[in-house]
C-alpha cells in the first residue's frame, strides 16, 4: 500500500460502475447473455485502470507514461472492429437486417463508452488525490450523470410525427397513403398483405429531419426495431412479404410498410417513435453556410 | 452466383406479350397463371410482379 493505492482503486471502481451503468441489455438484445457482458465488463475494467493511473503518473513526473493511452486508444478501436465484424456476420441471418449504418452506430457506441470510462476513472482519481474522497465521490456522481446523458441520443419521435395509415392496393401497386411501396402480383399475396400489413406515414418536423429520415440506414433501423419488437410475418423464401420504407419525393415524408405478428397500432407508433436517430444518418442542411446566408437575405 | 434485379421467369396468358430472355410460361386462364406464379415464386425465391392482368414476371431482388 502506498499513497496512490486507494485513489487508484477508487478510480477503477468508479470506472467499472460507469461501464455497468452504460451496459444495459434492452430490446436490441445486444450484448446478449453472460459472455458478451463479461467481454465488455473486462474491457471496461482495463479502461478504468488506464484512466485511474494517469494522475499518479503525472504526479510522479512520469510524463512519458501517458503515452500508454495511445495503446489504449488502438485497443478500443479494435473493440469497434470486433463489434462491427460480429454484427455484420450475424446480420445476414436476420429476417429483417439491422443494416450497416445501425451496426456502425452500435460499434461506435461501444468504443466511445470505453473512453467515457477512462475519463470518469481519471477524474475520480485526480480529485481524490488533489482534495479528498468526498470531493471524489461528488465528481463521480456528476460523471455518472454525464455518462447517462451522453449515452442516450435522440429518438425518432423528437424529429418526426407518426401517423397510422392502412396500406391499400391500386391494381398491383401497394400504397401507404399516396406513397408507392411495391408491386405485388399474386392475389393471394395481396390478401395476406392487406390482412397482416400495417402502414405508417412519418412526417419530418423540419428540413434536417427530412434529410435524416431519407437515409437508407435510418430507414432500415426503423424496420429492424419494429420487427424485433412486434415480430415479423415472414420467413426465408418469401421475398414478397418484406417490410419496406419508401419516400414521398414531393415533401420528404416516408411511408413505412410493416408486417408485424402483433397488430397493435398504439404500440407500433411507440416503437417507431423510440427508434434511435442514428448518428451517421444525422444531417444538418439548415447549418450550411448557403442556407444561413439565405435566411439573412430574407 | 448471386442474381440481383433479374427477371427469372415470365408467366403470361398471351404468347405475344413476351419474347426471348427468361423462360416464358404460357397459361390458359388466370387461375392457372396465379398458381404457376405462386409456385415459381416459392421455388425461385423471387417476387411475382404484375405488369398487366395477363402478364406476371418473377423477379429476384
Amino acid at each position: 500500500m502506498n499513497e496512490y493505492t486507494l485513489p487508484i482503486l477508487f478510480g477503477v471502481a468508479v470506472g467499472v460502475i460507469a461501464r455497468v451503468v452504460m451496459l444495459r441489455t434492452d430490446y436490441r438484445q445486444y450484448p446478449t447473455y453472460l459472455h458478451g457482458k463479461v467481454i465488455h465488463l473486462s474491457l471496461g475494467f482495463i479502461a478504468a485502470f488506464l484512466g485511474a493511473i494517469v494522475s499518479p503518473a503525472i504526479m510522479e513526473k512520469e510524463f512519458t507514461a501517458v503515452t500508454f493511452l495511445t495503446i489504449a486508444a488502438s485497443q478500443f478501436r479494435e473493440v469497434r472492429n470486433m463489434e462491427r465484424n460480429t454484427l455484420t456476420e450475424l446480420d445476414g441471418y436476420e429476417l429483417v437486417p439491422r443494416g450497416n449504418t445501425y451496426i456502425e452506430g452500435i460499434a461506435i457506441a461501444f468504443e466511445g463508452r470505453n473512453y467515457l470510462v477512462i475519463f470518469s476513472a481519471f477524474l475520480a482519481t485526480m480529485v481524490y488525490l488533489a482534495w479528498n474522497i468526498w470531493a471524489a465521490l461528488a465528481i463521480s456522481l456528476v460523471s455518472f450523470l454525464a455518462v447517462k446523458k451522453l449515452m442516450s441520443g435522440n429518438t425518432l419521435k423528437d424529429i418526426v410525427h407518426i401517423q397510422h395509415m392502412e396500406p391499400h392496393f391500386e391494381g398491383a401497386g401497394l400504397y401507404v397513403d399516396n406513397i408507392y411501396i411495391m408491386n405485388i402480383g399474386l392475389p393471394q399475396r395481396q390478401k395476406e398483405i392487406l390482412e397482416y400489413g400495417m402502414g405508417f406515414v412519418i412526417t419530418p418536423k423540419n428540413v434536417n429531419a427530412k434529410t435524416t429520415i431519407a437515409n437508407l440506414g435510418q430507414r432500415q433501423a426503423i424496420l429492424h426495431d419494429v420487427s424485433v419488437s412486434l415480430g415479423v410475418f415472414r420467413d426465408s423464401g418469401t421475398p414478397a412479404l418484406v417490410p419496406l420504407i419508401k419516400r414521398d419525393l414531393d415533401n420528404g415524408r416516408i411511408g413505412v410498410f410493416i408486417l408485424p405478428q402483433e397488430r397493435n397500432v398504439k404500440r407500433a407508433i411507440e416503437i417507431i417513435g423510440a427508434v434511435p436517430v442514428l448518428e451517421n444518418a444525422i444531417r444538418m442542411p439548415s447549418e450550411s453556410n448557403a442556407n444561413l446566408r439565405k435566411e439573412e437575405d430574407v | 452466383m448471386k442474381l440481383e434485379k433479374t427477371i427469372l421467369a415470365s408467366v403470361t396468358m398471351n404468347r405475344d406479350n413476351v419474347t426471348g430472355g427468361s423462360p416464358i410460361y404460357v397459361c390458359d386462364n388466370k387461375e392457372e397463371m396465379d398458381q404457376l406464379a405462386a409456385n415459381l415464386e416459392a421455388i425461385l425465391d423471387g417476387i411475382s410482379h404484375a405488369l398487366s392482368d395477363e402478364l406476371y414476371i418473377i423477379v429476384k431482388h
